[in-house]
């Protein structure tokens, strides 16, 4: 079973109470841009095996959504973080690094 | 007017816990920003309680102000005094970014009491209802089996759940299996 502590309430929420939310850090390209932006934006995901980064809504909980760091080989939690941010922050890179040295996930490492 | 009647109708059930539906309760949704000075001010004069802290219920004179997520409270009261009270607390915050809705009559609220209160809970919600874990004026948001619910305890150490009108019936039938004498786990 997969737990990850809500970064707003501090709930350690278990999967049933959480809803996948699909990739973290994805960057909207919407009217206006070109073709092929909007096409990487809307259907182009990352499928690591490994490290990786996920949105979660904590649904039946407080309602917001978060970020996740986790393997998706081990199921292992590095952390989670609040939304409002460009990439993870450092502690979780590092902590990451200590785990998988040289890892890398779209444009973080 | 017709007359306000709650979901069940104050429907009961004794198993290992009590089970009841409670009369007809005010709520009130306020959503805003918690830490503003304006907003502290506002649930204290108006409900005579303390901002609740992360995950917990204040019991204010004039009612319980219960934190939801981290820009929403639920305001409990009695059921008559929600219209004033929703007006008063609109009045209050006039200039600031807030949302104060009266949704008394969206929601259905249980009473679970007695020795047994904690597991029959704890059957239904990913929740360490354990007495470390879970204690007076505690307050949760979560899922009841397929539903979304929220609860708390009171002094009394009964809990208090809240959900949706709509799943009224569903909920109640929930409590009333999870209570059935015979079905006591013994855990907590």
């Amino acid at each position: 079973m997969l737990t990850l502590q809500c970064p707003y309430c501090g709930v350690h929420a278990e999967e049933t109470e959480l809803h996948a939310e699909g990739e973290a850090h994805l960057k909207r390209f919407g009217p206006g841009s070109s073709d092929d932006d909007f096409e990487t934006y809307l259907f182009m995901r990352e499928n690591p095996k490994g490290v990786h980064f996920e949105r979660w809504r904590h649904v039946n909980g407080c309602g917001k959504f978060f970020h996740a760091a986790r393997s998706t080989t081990t199921l292992e939690v590095f952390g989670t973080y609040p939304a409002q941010t460009y990439e993870p922050p450092q502690d979780i890179k590092d902590k990451i690094s200590a785990k998988y040295p040289g890892w890398s996930w779209r444009d973080f490492s | 007017m017709s007359d306000a009647v709650s979901a069940l109708n104050g429907a009961r059930f004794t198993g290992f816990a009590q089970i009841e539906e409670a009369s007809l309760c005010g709520m009130i949704t306020v959503r805003g920003d918690l830490a503003s000075a304006a907003m502290v001010k506002a649930i204290s004069t108006e409900l005579g309680a303390e901002m609740p802290a992360v995950n917990k219920v204040s019991f204010g004179t004039k009612g319980h102000v219960a934190w939801m997520s981290p820009d929403e409270l639920l305001v409990v009261v009695a059921y008559e005094d929600a219209n004033a009270t929703c007006a008063a607390l609109n009045t209050a915050l006039a200039d600031q970014h807030v949302l104060v809705v009266n949704v008394s009559d969206a929601r259905a609220v249980f009473r679970i009491s007695g020795d047994g209160a904690r597991e029959v809970l704890a059957k239904l919600a990913p929740v360490d209802l354990s007495k470390d874990a879970f204690g007076t004026g505690d307050f949760r948001r979560t899922r009841l089996a397929q539903v979304a619910g929220a609860f708390w305890m009171n002094t009394d150490e009964s809990l208090e759940i809240v959900c949706f009108r709509s799943v009224a019936q569903y909920v109640f039938d929930l409590f009333r299996v999870s209570a059935e004498t015979g079905g006591e786990v013994g855990y907590i």
